[in-house]
């Protein structure tokens, strides 16, 4: 089957070559931010393990800082505008707009990185002000350079205009074929899109209305309850920004690997219109465990958050009822026998099947985290990234490097290095994260915290109810290393096939589904409704619980000064820079608080 | 729209086990009596919390028979009182808030488990019945020294329990 789809086909590169240009250019940057990202996580892989521990302790937090940016805002958004990029034009069928609006958003994209990240990196500089070890959720009153927030709000407005670009697209594709249905891809993309706008009103509010004047010293107070709560406004529906590209690579490009076809593109739309809906509402239940929120705001959050699972369960059925279809149609029989005869030897069908098998994992220990009182349990402890490491660290990461596997070559018109040793990463990533996450998970029952460089206490031990503390600790740090490994496997592996010699007829069409669209109500592609419905109930799930956090504390908060992120402990810092006018503010407002 | 037979049954079994789900925590939270840090405290001026009269000296204080409240600050990168002492069998209510930063506030092995905010004051209430010493750890990154952020409480056999300056009652 899958010779004869490669047989000679045009490429995505043949046929939109500026496009092609432009999602290699994306999805590069964020290959980048992979191999970086993955430096800094196998450093505090062993330094938190005591394994190997090289720098002082308080560098930690920059370089877990420097790899939770990397990771969730770099690899995954610049994947994300690359292959949406690729599925907008492909699926309509035609090219962008204007080609210098997209490489301006992709630009914007660039800088805002690199002006967050010289602050980040900073915090490796002693005498520096320069400094942002705030972590990827950046809570106040801990305050980071203003370049920092400033580069954020410059990269968040890139990801806007790649949405309007593909917007653009759609209009224009739309006054051409006023009667046909939205294709898949495009559908997708743009209900992404839309769900990315209404949860990025939170973030602006956080980070223009507060924090960055904040940073700049406009003013000194801030409500650290309410910049919090709008950071998870926006840092739930994030989590599914990360995770909705690799679902449109498993309903669109998945069944075709598996040799088969789309069970049902309805249900595909259905899934993501409840993810445009149901994924802003929730985001309290990142806060179960805050002050100043009733039970009654967090019980809410609570139950949107479980019917957030509908989507998901609906997508474990269409896509392994797709495989299994793909797999008879390769000739394969029985209840379970067609398992085997499905494509293995393919690293990007493998990568993306292994990444599906984890992400039900990650759905238990999610819902876990979801449960309102059970998640006393394990909020903040090291079971919480065990949990993402299986979601967006495999179900949306491996996706995307298996998704790559098959669309690099057509996107560069060169065949894929080594198939053997994209095949072996894959497999790599999967046993490594499996390590690594149930360590993690383990330790986090046990109470072991995350986000802390060296979780050894001097007043007491953890207690392991089963192992002990250091099986853990070698396990987290064994499984690091392969992932690590497995990185360096991928990245490699994609710049030879760069390197390598320019062939033809790479291009692999997509298998039409089993049910298509003309099989669903129009009424899905009616996104004016959609988005309606999805203002509406975020209205509902988060008017009451920012009112009473306005009306309790106030919009710059009962009386909190911040407290700058550096390196030197506060006192030195203080001393240090009380004779200098142009830190004397920061001065002052540390000694505030300094007992 | 066309849902085959088998995606119906997977569709209802979905909505079953997001009921059941919520029905569980809905029995934790209401039956089983898990209460949660909620918004029944009033907020605070975190840079005055010398003049409060909770937080102005952070102790454990009994409010009734068996009944304790500990007044607990955490900042970087300590918690106070260290230790926290109290009686086994009682019921212990803690307020604690923070002058500077986030904190996090865990009784290891066990489910006591809140945020700290500058300005507000979490409410958490605690049985302890086994006699022992149990480390707390702030598990909210705080700042470069988070990781040496630590405490101890310590819950005394009944018996054996005398609240500072109690000798002179």
């Amino acid at each position: 089957m899958s010779e004869q789809l490669e047989s000679g086909a045009p490429t995505f590169l043949d046929r939109f070559p500026q496009e092609a240009k432009v999602v290699r250019a994306a999805l590069g940057s964020s290959f980048v931010a992979l191999f970086l990202g993955a430096l800094f996580g196998i450093v505090q892989t062993l330094h938190r393990t005591d394994v190997f521990r090289f720098m002082d302790a308080e560098y930690y937090y920059t370089v877990l800082t420097a790899h939770g940016v990397l990771m969730v805002v770099s690899f995954t958004i610049f994947f994300l505008v690359g292959i949406y990029t690729w599925g907008v034009v492909r699926s309509l069928d035609r090219p962008l707009e204007n080609i210098r609006f997209t490489w301006a958003w992709y630009g914007m994209m660039v800088a805002g990185t690199l002006l967050a990240v010289v602050p980040i990196l900073g915090g490796f500089v002693d005498t520096s002000e320069l400094s942002a070890d705030v972590l990827f959720t950046f809570y106040a009153p801990k305050q980071a350079h203003p370049l920092f927030y400033g580069g954020l709000s410059v990269f968040l407005i890139g990801t806007w205009m790649a949405g309007a670009d593909w917007f653009r697209s759609y209009f224009a594709w739309k006054q051409e074929n006023p009667d046909e249905r939205i294709p898949l891809q495009t559908f997708m993309a743009l209900i992404t899109m839309l769900m990315w706008y209404i949860a990025s009103i939170g973030i602006t509010i956080a980070v223009v209305g507060f924090l960055l004047p904040w940073s700049l010293g406009l003013f000194n107070d801030i409500n650290a309850l309410l910049t919090r709560t709008l950071f998870w406004f926006w840092g739930h529906p994030v989590v599914y920004f990360w995770l909705m590209p690799a679902y449109m690579l498993w309903y669109t490009v998945l069944p075709t690997i598996s040799g088969g076809r789309l069970f049902s593109d309805p249900l595909g739309r259905v899934v993501f219109i409840l993810f445009l809906m149901l994924s802003t509402p929730v985001g309290i239940h990142h806060q179960y465990l805050d002050p100043g929120i009733s039970e009654g705001f967090k019980a809410i959050a609570m139950t949107n958050t479980m019917f957030l699972l509908l989507p998901s369960l609906l997508t474990a059925f269409t896509v392994v009822a797709s495989m299994e279809h793909g797999a008879r149609q390769r000739g394969g029989t029985g209840l379970f026998g067609w398992l085997r005869a499905l494509p293995w030897r393919d690293p990007a069908f493998t990568g993306m099947t292994l990444a599906g098998l984890m992400f039900a994992a990650g759905g238990f220990s999610g819902m876990v985290n979801a449960g309102l009182n059970i998640n006393y349990l394990v909020h903040n402890t090291l079971w919480v990234p065990g949990h993402f490491h299986l979601t967006v660290g495999t179900a949306v990461a491996l996706t995307f490097m298996a998704g790559t596997y098959w669309l690099w070559p057509q996107l560069t018109n060169r065949e894929l290095y080594s198939r053997p040793i994209a095949l072996a990463q894959v497999i790599l990533w999967f046993v490594g994260m499996a390590l690594m996450s149930n360590a993690m998970h383990v330790a986090g029952l046990f109470g072991m915290p995350r986000r802390t460089a060296e979780p050894q206490y001097e007043g007491f031990d953890f207690t392991a109810t089963f192992g002990s503390i250091a099986e853990f600790d070698l396990q987290l740090a064994i499984g690091g290393t392969l992932l690590t490994i497995s990185t360096l496997l991928f990245v490699v592996n994609i710049a030879l096939t760069s390197a390598g010699p320019k062939v033809s007829g790479l291009g692999k069409p997509l298998s039409e589904p089993l049910s298509g669209p003309e099989d669903s109500p129009e009424i899905l592609d009616n996104l004016k409704l959609w988005i309606v419905i999805a203002l509406v109930l975020v209205v509902l799930a988060y008017t009451l619980p920012l009112a009473s956090i306005i009306e309790r504390g106030g919009v710059f908060g009962p009386g909190v000064d911040p407290v700058p992120m550096v390196v030197e402990p506060l006192v030195a810092y203080a001393e240090a820079a009380a004779g200098e006018s142009a830190v004397g503010r920061l001065a002052t407002a540390i000694g505030g608080v300094l007992p | 729209m066309h849902i085959h037979d088998y995606e119906k049954i997977w569709l209802v079994l979905a909505m079953l086990l997001i009921v059941a789900i919520i029905t569980t925590i809905t029995y934790g939270a209401t039956a089983a009596g898990i209460g949660m840090i909620s918004d029944q405290e009033e907020t605070i001026d975190s840079n005055a919390l010398d003049e409060d009269e909770r937080f102005a000296e952070p102790r454990v204080e009994q409010v009734g028979e068996n009944e304790y409240e500990a007044y607990v600050i955490a900042q970087q990168f300590v918690f106070s009182p260290d230790p926290i002492e109290v009686p086994a069998n009682s019921r212990v209510t803690f307020y604690i808030t923070s002058p500077d930063v986030l904190h996090g506030f865990h009784v290891e092995g066990t489910n006591a488990n809140t945020m700290v905010i500058p300005g507000e004051v979490s409410k958490l209430t605690v049985e302890p019945n086994e006699p022992g010493e149990y480390g707390i750890v702030c598990n909210e990154y705080c700042g470069s020294g988070h990781h040496t952020m630590e405490g101890l409480l310590i819950v005394h056999p009944e018996d054996e329990f005398e609240l500072e300056g109690d000798s002179d009652e």
